[in-house]
């Protein structure tokens, strides 16, 4: 898998480039031309990566999210989820990194192939940062009325949580 | 709904922060915060160059009409107010395929061109249209085969078997996924009846 993985950038190039020379564009040219709007694309979403970087982080290092956890806390051990997996199923729809910093302390304490482990590690390959991806894709081209998006995904988030947390209870 | 949840970010971090005697911290993180982000994007923004240059050559030696084409479809059931055969489905494609190999940093510049494309048909500029809201569903929901960062951070951390999630994550992520398109067609439905 990690093989096609690898292979799949190089291929995917080498086929473009290849088929344009066949139907004699220029290449070159229209690549330059191409990453010139990457550019205005790239520097068009500082605005709003900078606003949502400056609130994650406001909440992330305030330790408030702590605190907000520790109510739910008896919630969770009546359903036998341990609580160690919360930051991280909280965290990872709105910080990719914070939430892979999580992973790495839980896999590093408990260990790869822990229960705790497995099921935070599948969190996080099976969800994605979905405030994030709105921020950003929605402000890349000036979106500002986002409707009902947010939290179809979150409840998606929470779907994917929750079958997480059961499937690997079953498989493992 | 962003600014409610951005505001709440802020005031309640803030004022947790003050009360704890923990504002030297918020202190760094709010003058940091604008550092981070150049940093987030001068790595990401080459990237959206590179991936924009290359398909510009796809798109204008029709290589991409012709993927977009071939993909309708399947997409076309999914994005009912996507015209047939309209370049935005070939970067949609695109992007769900390089996210399924899991290889979230190329795929950006291709939702980002998706966009670009859909607000070109969208009629009301400063609202998502309902393929917007689908297609981000689709990406928030982060379908993927091979969760490349996971796997390379449980090997790190001496897993005997680091590939062991692979299952689990596919099978979370497609019921995440499903559950999201099946919610976002019901709400979208609903709106358009109320309309």
């Amino acid at each position: 898998m990690t093989l096609i993985s690898n292979i799949f950038i190089p291929l995917l190039v080498l086929f473009v480039v290849l088929y344009g020379i066949i139907k004699k564009v220029n290449v070159y040219d229209v690549f330059v031309n191409g990453a010139k709007e990457g550019v205005e694309i790239g520097i068009s979403t500082f605005p709003y990566m900078l606003g949502m970087i400056l609130g994650v982080n406001i909440l992330i290092k305030s330790n408030v999210l702590d605190f907000i956890l520790s109510f739910l806390n008896p919630f969770f051990e009546l359903i036998k989820v341990p609580m160690d997996i919360l930051p991280m199923a909280l965290l990872r729809p709105v910080s990719g990194s914070a939430s892979l910093s999580v992973l790495n302390n839980i896999l590093q304490n408990f260990g790869a192939d822990s229960f705790i482990g497995r099921l935070a590690s599948t969190i996080q390959g099976s969800t994605d940062t979905t405030i994030y991806i709105l921020t950003l894709y929605f402000g890349t081209v000036g979106i500002k009325k986002i409707r009902y998006s947010l939290w179809v995904g979150l409840l998606a988030d929470l779907v994917g949580i929750i079958s997480s947390i059961i499937v690997v209870s079953i498989l493992f | 709904m962003v600014n409610f949840i951005w505001a709440f970010f802020i005031i309640a971090g803030i004022i947790y922060g003050v009360i704890t005697n923990n504002y030297e911290v918020l202190n760094t993180e709010i003058l940091e915060s604008s550092k981070t982000t150049l940093e987030m994007v001068l790595k990401m923004f080459p990237l959206v160059a590179l991936w924009t240059g290359i398909m510009n050559i796809a798109k204008e030696s029709k290589l991409l009409d012709k993927f977009s084409k071939a993909v309708a479809p399947i997409l076309g059931k999914l994005f009912p107010e996507i015209p047939k055969g309209h370049e935005s489905l070939g970067y949609i494609a695109s992007n769900i395929v390089i996210n399924m190999f899991g290889l979230g940093n190329a795929a950006t510049p291709f939702g980002l061109k998706a966009m670009k494309s859909l607000q070109e048909i969208n009629k009301d500029k400063t609202t998502a249209s309902r393929s917007m809201i689908t297609f981000l569903v689709l990406n928030t929901t982060g379908f993927t085969l091979i969760p490349t960062t996971v796997i390379s951070l449980r090997m790190m951390h001496g897993s005997a078997n680091p590939t062991d999630i692979v299952i689990t994550s596919l099978i979370a992520t497609t019921l995440s996924t499903v559950a999201g398109l099946i919610i976002d067609r019901i709400v979208a439905k609903k709106r358009a009846c109320k309309k």
